[in-house]
């Protein structure tokens, strides 16, 4: 092994990856560059913009101010490991229909900000989405389509057909 | 609420028309890739020996580069290569006007930030570690660090062009008499106002991958809002064919504007790769992001306008001082632009324009959603609504009482299409309940009104050329695949999409069945780019024709084999039928087996240029629009007079779309611009500290304060659908139009909830506290601009107004044809043309 280097095992999407990382490389680093998981993205590399969100143990954390070497035997879950072979989850696909994604730069972080909420707490109000989602900038939609789109996949997900409302689709009549 | 029936997603709502694609709430064709984190962005790129590249910038804001010694640096172990300004020597810059910058800094720094040398190494860590081993001597100039600074003659020249001392650009123009016009009106109107520069801040940091091959081809992959002037710059800086080099924008994390420019960091890796024959990849630090910038211009700005008692205009007499950075970029446009549009909602029937924009030693400005238009629409609207106040008339009322009429032309010679504006206040005066709450709020709550206008893409190209602004390809085979290949850039506003449904609506086919390429030089045909919210109209209108071309080659053959008259034929459903004879149909790729047998290997071309504007004087050719997007929007607030506090509460928005493509995306659109209206209107602001405010106050996400969760409150959004003759099925922009009404719309309702003026954004707790106290004390209750600074206007561009029966030429210019068809005669005039937007 040479020197800055180190040899971590990571249990990521489910799957146990042998990693030999650059010492100082962050979990966004490890991720990205080792993994070749580039579904996780970054806007500041500093913790101030949630773009670089995954879940570690279903709980959200920035990946940028992590350090992987503390993560060895915890389930880190990146976007990659949101859909299933059966299709997208249902997050996913309500953030489609409602042009909750504009750029999608965002989209990764805010969709397992959302889904660590909804694991929790399976009807959450605004105000607990808002509480929520607090820690993900997002510069395209104003946050709206995103809201609508956790209410959506929420519905769904405590069964039953759920559409999502004309008023969210088309405007004020 | 649920509909059985309903097709997944789209709210099962049927267009209007007869349309099947157009006018439906569908995902986006790129909706999939997005949300499962597939798609490339220019970060996610990695080739097989790619080196990493940082560049060293400037730590001092103005000085002579005396020496640079790169010798250390150089000789540090995976240190590949470093580039210095001598390196390439040829300048650029987005305008033709203004090709004022280098790669890397040549002899002189001219920003904290100013990018001095590039190095290129086997990783990031090694590259940034070459550049603090890179030594630079500087000469310290003094900086210029405000318009006054720039326009002392004591102090240090930044450029050696443009229209004086620290002058990049100066412009006056007038159309009619306005002090005749002004002496007529009921009441006139003095107002300062001030718009604060503030920045795009795409969460996708500005990336680029360039990789030289050694047969002497260069691709380049970037986030860039425009591949086609980037590979313009290349091709120049490089010193290279513009053929051998291809240009693909990845998707843009978010632009704004802000990736509109070709930038130093594409053109240093691009050179860096050429030096070593390997990948080199730059991913910009958000500080980094931050001296990029060429975002919103601070403006400066003084209006005099002349009211009749009932509310209308006599004439207004608007000037502008632009603070615009370190270099050019777009700022000759946006000079104009901050003078262009404010002719395009009420008649003024006589208008004086003077503008300057001021080189700084801090980062350029340059064009940020809106471009140069959402800092008088600030000054204009908030005017409106004290001449309101004074004439005793609701404001809502005033403006609805005085729109400019579809199709007319206006002083300043733009012509107008459809108008919309009319619908929309209705909307939201009805939708806010507004005639119940102005004036009835309980005290530190208000609502208020304004409106705004954009352009549907800018009417002249960058540079000065007679081709398309916009093409389509579209390829076809027996697969029934349908291929659509066009130059545009999808920066999240849904381009791609846009494509693909006008594509599929002509030739009834599912819009996710079709392949999109897009924004790359050597697969696609030229779009010049995604800016001035030009792309559904343009490169709709281009996919429109080739559709159409390529529906007409399917359904000819089919007639023939059919033997039916071609207009018997429908393409529908993904079907081709006899609608005489239902019965008698093919699926499409059935079709294209038919045409392909007649007509061999099927391809067809749309392109599409704007109509000539009537303008014909210098500066006529920034405002120009094959069509106007028109939005109205009700702003409710409340201000906490102990803290100075302004929150908003809740927006009513209508947006006159001329058509919605797709209505859950334009919603998007309308909803992310109110956001960033609501950012620029309370809280965002692009400064400078230090005792030469040149700093930059806050160059990170976390101090740099912009809108979270937290403070975007609920909107409520209308599409007014008045479709507009020059846009595909009708369609206007929707991109950036939106923005414009916001921040004089928060302005206005905080005058309504606690009675006083703030005439500059952002409204910081700081003003509405020393307004409040001013009020309290019987002082003048407003918090603004006091005066502008003083400066020789050149005489202003004559063009009678088109009520004066002029022809659109200035009154010096020797062709120009008076009321009475005589000739202009002044011997040497100005040449008249259209400044490039």
């Amino acid at each position: 092994m040479q020197p800055g280097l180190v040899q971590l095992t990571l249990t990521v999407n489910g799957e146990r990856r042998a990693v030999t990382a650059p010492l100082h490389h962050t979990l966004l680093e490890v991720l990205r560059e080792e993994l070749g998981l580039t579904g996780t993205k970054h806007g500041c590399e500093l913790g101030e913009c949630g773009t670089c969100t995954v879940l570690v143990d279903g709980r959200p954390v920035l990946s940028c101010l992590e350090i992987p070497a503390a993560l060895e035997g915890r389930e880190i879950t990146t976007i990659e490991g949101m859909e299933s072979a059966a299709g997208l989850h249902p997050l996913q696909q309500a953030f489609a229909e409602l042009g909750a994604a504009q750029c999608g730069y965002c989209t990764p972080g805010f969709l397992l900000a959302g889904k660590a909420l909804i694991d929790e707490k399976p009807a959450p109000n605004r105000a607990e989405i808002v509480e929520a989602l607090g820690g993900n900038l997002c510069r395209c939609t104003g946050y709206l389509k995103i809201y609508e789109a956790v209410e959506l996949a929420a519905a769904r997900m405590r069964g039953g057909r759920v559409e999502a409302t004309p008023e969210a689709l088309y405007g004020g009549a | 609420m649920a509909e059985p029936e309903s097709t997944p997603g789209d709210g099962g709502r049927a267009p209007s028309g007869g349309l099947r694609v157009v006018g439906r709430s569908l995902p986006k064709v790129d909706a999939v890739a997005k949300v499962t984190g597939r798609t490339r962005f220019a970060d996610d790129l990695f080739l097989p020996r790619m080196l990493h590249c940082k560049i060293l910038r400037a730590t001092t804001p103005h000085a002579e580069i005396r020496s640079i010694d790169v010798r250390a640096a150089a000789a540090m172990p995976g240190v590949a290569a470093i580039l210095v300004g001598s390196d390439l020597p040829i300048p650029y810059g987005i305008l033709p006007v203004s090709q004022d910058e280098h790669t890397l800094c040549l002899d002189k720094v001219r920003f904290i930030g100013d990018p001095v040398a590039a190095v290129a190494a086997i990783d990031e860590e090694t590259a940034e570690q070459a550049c603090r081993a890179i030594a630079v001597e500087y000469a310290e100039l003094d900086p210029v660090a405000s318009i006054e600074d720039a326009l002392d003659a004591e102090d240090p020249q930044i450029h050696l062009y443009g229209d004086g001392h620290n002058v990049h650009k100066a412009v006056a123009m007038e159309f009619g008499d306005v002090d005749a016009a002004l002496a007529q009106a009921d009441v006139v109107l003095e107002d300062t106002f001030f718009y604060e520069g503030n920045t795009h801040l795409p969460m996708e940091q500005h990336a680029a991958l360039a990789d030289w091959r050694p047969d002497g081809k260069l691709t380049l992959w970037s986030s860039t809002q425009t591949p086609h002037y980037v590979h313009r710059a290349l091709a120049r800086v490089l010193d290279l064919p513009a053929s051998r080099i291809r240009v693909i924008a990845t998707p843009n994390g978010g632009g704004f504007g802000g990736k509109s420019d070709p930038f130093n960091h594409e053109i240093a890796v691009a050179a860096l790769s050429r030096r070593t024959g390997r990948p080199v990849k730059i991913c910009l630090t958000r500080e980094e992001v931050f001296y990029c910038h060429r975002g919103r211009h601070p403006v400066l700005m003084w209006v005099k306008t002349g009211f009749r008692k009932n509310g209308s205009m006599t004439g207004m007499h608007f000037r502008s001082f632009l603070d615009g950075g370190a270099y050019g970029s777009y700022g000759v446009a946006s000079t104009y632009y901050t003078g262009a549009l404010q002719t395009v909602t009420y008649p003024v029937p006589a208008y004086r324009f003077e503008g300057l924009r001021a080189f700084t030693n801090k980062p350029p400005c340059g064009p940020k959603r809106g471009h140069g238009t959402p800092q008088p629409r600030f000054a204009l609207e908030v005017q409106i609504d004290k001449a309101a106040e004074r004439l005793g008339i609701d404001p809502a009322r005033m403006r609805l009482d005085n729109l400019l009429p579809a199709g007319s032309v206006t002083a300043n010679w733009i012509r107008v299409g459809s108008m919309g504006l009319g619908a929309c206040i209705e909307k939201v005066v009805e939708a806010s309940g507004w005639n119940a709450k102005r004036g009835k709020l309980p005290p530190g709550r208000g609502i208020g009104l304004a409106c705004g206008s954009y352009l549907s893409g800018a009417g002249l190209p960058i540079y000065w050329n007679a081709m398309p602004h916009s093409g389509v390809q579209l390829k076809l085979d027996r697969s029934g695949g349908v291929t659509v290949f066009c130059g545009s850039t999808d920066i999240g506003q849904g381009s791609d999409s846009i494509l693909a449904y006008i594509v599929a609506e002509v030739l009834g086919v599912d819009p996710f069945e079709i392949h999109v390429v897009t924004a790359d030089t050597s697969l696609t045909p030229v779009d010049l780019g995604s800016y001035s919210s030009r792309v559904t109209l343009m490169t709709g209108n281009a996919a429109l024709q080739a559709a159409e071309r390529a529906r007409e080659l399917i359904v000819g053959a089919l007639a023939e084999k059919w033997k039916v008259p071609a207009v018997r034929i429908a393409l529908a459903d993904g079907r081709a039928l006899d609608v005489e004879d239902p019965e008698r149909s093919v699926p499409f790729a059935e079709a294209v087996v038919v045409a392909e047998a007649k007509h061999g290997t099927i391809g067809t071309v749309g392109s599409y240029t704007p109509p000539a504007s009537p303008g014909r004087y210098k500066g006529a050719g920034v405002g120009p629009s094959p069509a106007y997007s028109y939005t109205a929007a009700v702003v409710e607030v409340t201000v906490d007079p102990e803290t100075g506090e302004t929150r908003a509460e809740e927006v009513w928005i209508a947006h006159d779309i001329g058509r919605a493509i797709n209505p859950v995306v334009a919603i998007g659109q309308v909803e992310g611009s109110v956001y960033m209206g609501l950012g620029e209107a309370l809280m965002e602001e692009m400064t400078y500290r230090g005792n030469r405010n040149v700093v930059h106050r806050h160059p990170s996400l976390l101090e740099y304060k912009s809108p979270t969760t937290h403070e975007m409150c609920p909107v409520h959004t209308f599409l007014v659908e008045d479709p507009d003759p020059n846009g595909p099925f009708g369609a206007k922009e929707v991109g950036q139009g939106p923005l414009l009404p916001v921040p004089p719309a928060v302005v206005n309702a905080i005058h309504d909830a606690v009675g006083v003026r703030i005439d500059e954004v952002p409204v910081t707790p700081q003003k509405v506290l020393a307004a409040l106290k001013r009020k309290a004390k019987g002082e003048e209750a407003r918090e603004g601009p006091k005066s502008t600074p003083d400066f020789a206007w050149p005489e202003p561009v004559r063009v009678p107004p088109p009520e004066a029966g002029g022809d659109g030429r200035a009154v010096d210019d020797p062709r120009h044809i008076g009321a009475g068809g005589v000739r202009g005669s002044v011997p040497g005039g100005s040449v008249t043309g259209g400044v490039p937007a």
